[in-house]
């Protein structure tokens, strides 16, 4: 078995992955909270146009921004209540961003539900035009409109559907509770995304230290014309690139998109949210977020709505017991650090991470000692230590010719390097200068 | 014995002469024209080669400067006597020159402005502005870090309890650390001017007070004071440098907020006086 299992090169093997702590808790609903911060710029590409004013009331579902062209995505009110207005609330990069505050009446009505759709029988156009209206984004991270994805240009091949249940964020157990308690819903949604793109081979790629959600989804995998291939554990497994590369064999060539390699890659989280949106007619408005860190009083899986502030999310998990050192959104190699409890909960945010002031070090970085252990790291195949010292120097030229801008930030050079050296800080810094002096 | 030490000694002479002739005449085939004028120009230039001008380095601003893009009093470091000298050298007008400085428009140092997280990675204000937008609790103030002070080529630039503070008398008005800094912070001003408002942040007073004791609230008491001097735009003041105000009218104005300082207070408060307050 173990030399079957599909995997790429390079990577690291997180000792302590910190998994342990949410694995066994069951996803639980969150109770109804009294305001909401719905963030307008939730997806890739241009934010939606908020559609309510201060003073209406909308119903859970309803629409509250409607996508500003076709890279966009709609945003629908949580619950049922009243706007109180556009208010600033702490986002990334330190600046207020705009947000659709909403007061909740306690009552959640809905607004009438859009009709079923028989899925089986209808044009991949009806299907993404369902997606779309549902407002659904790449729920792993970078939150790109569903939709985008799943209409690849015509002359593109696609030939494999590869659905990301890899989860290789040390803990963040999200995915794994959803494809264990919805595999159905999972699977489903796999089998329309195979549809849409009219392509008969699914994939869905699970570590294999999730044994249990492998063999759930597999007791009815067949039913749904889908396969299940159990990946080795190693990060960034998970990487869109790195799992093309372990599930096909193929290489995205340097700047490309997935599909250059026939391929289109889905979170498992997204491929559910599609199912809602087609069968049910359900507006994404609610993720599978784990709440988890050493603490975390009662780390665990929960149903959030989106415009939840961390600040709740966290009370849910009974608090904390001791005063966190660092907050972060996703998981702790690519995730963000934060440094408000104010920030709302996105469709993207897969986890929400306390990490106590032990863990979260400050560390004194030294000089490099070529050891060569960042490059073997390195998924990418670059040479961080190179690209490090050039960028150290201010030489950005030197640092894109040696290809900075395939780096995925991924943290394992940083994550190997003895010297505790700031790579990926350094290459982020490079690739914000390199795009600045290309917009010029 | 003589014999061979004069045989070597003209031997020596003659081959040296010889191939002194081959470097004269090839020096003289393949000789480059230079225009005397730029070589005497960037002898009486600075040398700091900072690039306020806009040009590369001094010698290619000698070269704007005979060729007459430039007038003379284009270079920012250098004082009226030096500019005189290059415009009587070349015989030419030497422009007027308005020589300018650069104001870190930011009072919020480790006392007086909160911090919100442990920063734990690469000292650079435009690295650390991409974690979170760094751990200052203003999104508009200086971050600190030094990279200004770190491209200045001067040395003007001192960083004092995580605050970048200016030395006037030293700073030319380059600009080098108006396009470091990530947050637009740093502003070339009239180097007469000595009032200055310290606060960048167009956030409501509210917020801001939140963050910083010393941000400007928009209370606009400077403003009804002298409406032509000040000018307050939502909740930010800005000193109207084509009509700067003096020291006197802004200590008349008595800012409530603590950002309007003279600039030799706002340097003693920072370097000389720890106890400082606004509220004092």
């Amino acid at each position: 078995m173990k030399e079957s299992l599909f995997t790429f090169k390079g990577g690291i093997h997180p000792q302590n992955d910190g998994k342990e702590l949410s694995r066994n808790a069951a996803i639980k609903p969150a109770p109804l909270l009294e305001r909401y911060f719905v963030t307008i710029s939730q997806n890739a590409g241009k934010p939606p146009k908020p559609v309510v004013a201060p003073g209406d009331l909308v119903k859970k579902y309803q629409l509250i921004a409607a996508a500003d062209g076709f890279v966009s995505a709609n945003l629908h009110a949580p619950t049922s209540g009243k706007v109180k207005g556009i208010v600033e609330v702490p986002g990334a990069m330190g600046l207020a961003v705009p947000a659709i505050e909403i007061e909740a009446d306690g009552c959640d009505e809905t607004v009438e539900p859009l009709p079923l759709l028989d899925w089986q029988n209808l044009d991949a156009k009806t299907l993404l035009d369902r997606i779309a209206a549902c407002g659904v984004v790449g729920m792993g991270g970078a939150a790109f409109p569903s939709h985008v994805k799943l209409s690849p240009p015509p002359d593109a091949k696609i030939d494999t559907v590869i659905l990301n249940g890899a989860e290789c964020e040390p803990y963040l157990t999200a995915d794994h509770r959803l494809m264990l308690e919805h595999p159905t819903d999972v699977l489903e949604g796999a089998a329309i995304i195979g549809h849409i793109l009219g392509v008969k081979k699914v994939v869905i790629a699970v570590e294999v230290n999730k044994p249990d959600a492998i063999k759930t989804l597999s007791d009815s995998a067949q039913k749904y014309g889908v396969e299940i291939a159990p990946l080795k554990v190693q990060y960034p497994q998970g990487s869109e690139k790195q799992l093309i590369m372990a599930i096909s064999g193929r290489q995205v060539p340097s700047g490309g998109l997935p599909m250059h390699a026939g391929c289109v890659v889905q979170n498992v989280g997204t491929a559910a949210a599609i199912r809602a949106a087609v069968i049910d007619g359900r507006p994404l408005i609610e993720r599978v977020t784990t709440v988890t860190g050493e603490v975390v009083k009662h780390p665990g899986n929960w149903l959030l709505r989106i415009g939840t502030p961390v600040i709740e999310a966290v009370k849910l998990a009974g608090g904390v017991t001791a005063e966190p050192g660092k907050l972060i959104l996703g998981g702790p190699m690519m995730g963000f650090a934060e440094k408000s409890f104010k920030v709302p909960v996105a469709k993207n945010t897969s986890g929400i991470l306390l990490l106590p002031h032990e863990t979260a070090v400050n560390y004194e970085s030294g000089n490099c000692l070529r050891c060569g252990r960042c490059v073997e790291g390195c998924p990418m195949k670059l040479a961080p230590a190179l690209l490090c010292t050039a960028i150290e120097g201010g030489r950005y030229d030197l640092a894109a010719d040696n290809h900075v801008m395939d780096c995925l930030e991924c943290g394992s050079c940083s994550y190997n390097c003895p010297a505790h050296r700031p790579i990926v800080q350094y290459i982020r810094r490079a690739k914000a200068e390199i795009r600045k002096k290309a917009k010029r | 014995m003589y014999i061979m030490i004069i045989t070597a000694a003209v031997m020596m002479a003659l081959l040296g002469l010889a191939l002194g002739m081959i470097i004269g005449g090839v020096a003289r085939l393949f000789r480059v024209e230079t225009d005397p004028r730029i070589e005497l120009v960037t002898e009486l230039l600075p040398g700091a080669n900072c690039g306020g001008c806009g040009k590369a380095g001094c010698s290619d601003f000698a070269k704007s400067v005979v060729s007459g893009e430039n007038p003379p009093s284009r270079c920012p470091v250098s004082g009226a006597e030096q500019v005189a000298a290059i415009a009587r050298a070349l015989g030419i007008d030497a422009g007027q020159s308005f020589p300018m400085k650069a104001v870190v428009r930011c009072g919020g140092d480790t006392r007086q402005s909160t911090r919100l997280a442990t920063y734990n990675g690469v000292i650079d204000c435009a690295a650390a502005s991409l974690v979170a937008g760094g751990p200052k609790g203003c999104a508009y103030g200086c971050l600190g870090m030094g990279s200004c002070a770190h491209v200045c080529p001067f040395g003007a630039i001192e960083i004092v309890n995580n605050l970048a503070i200016i030395h006037a008398e030293i700073c030319v008005g380059c600009g080098k650390c108006v396009t470091a800094c990530p947050r637009g912070v740093i502003k070339l001003v009239p180097a007469d001017a000595t009032v200055h408002v310290y606060c960048n942040s167009p956030q409501k007073g509210v917020a801001k007070k939140q963050v910083c004791k010393v941000g400007c609230i928009g209370c606009r008491k400077c403003e009804r004071a002298l409406p032509d001097k000040f000018k307050v735009t939502g909740f930010l003041a800005e000193v109207n440098y084509s009509s700067a105000p003096t020291a006197e009218e802004a200590g008349a104005v008595g800012c409530p907020a603590g950002c309007l300082l003279e600039e030799q207070r706002h340097l003693e408060i920072e370097t000389h006086d720890p106890d400082w307050s606004p509220d004092k």
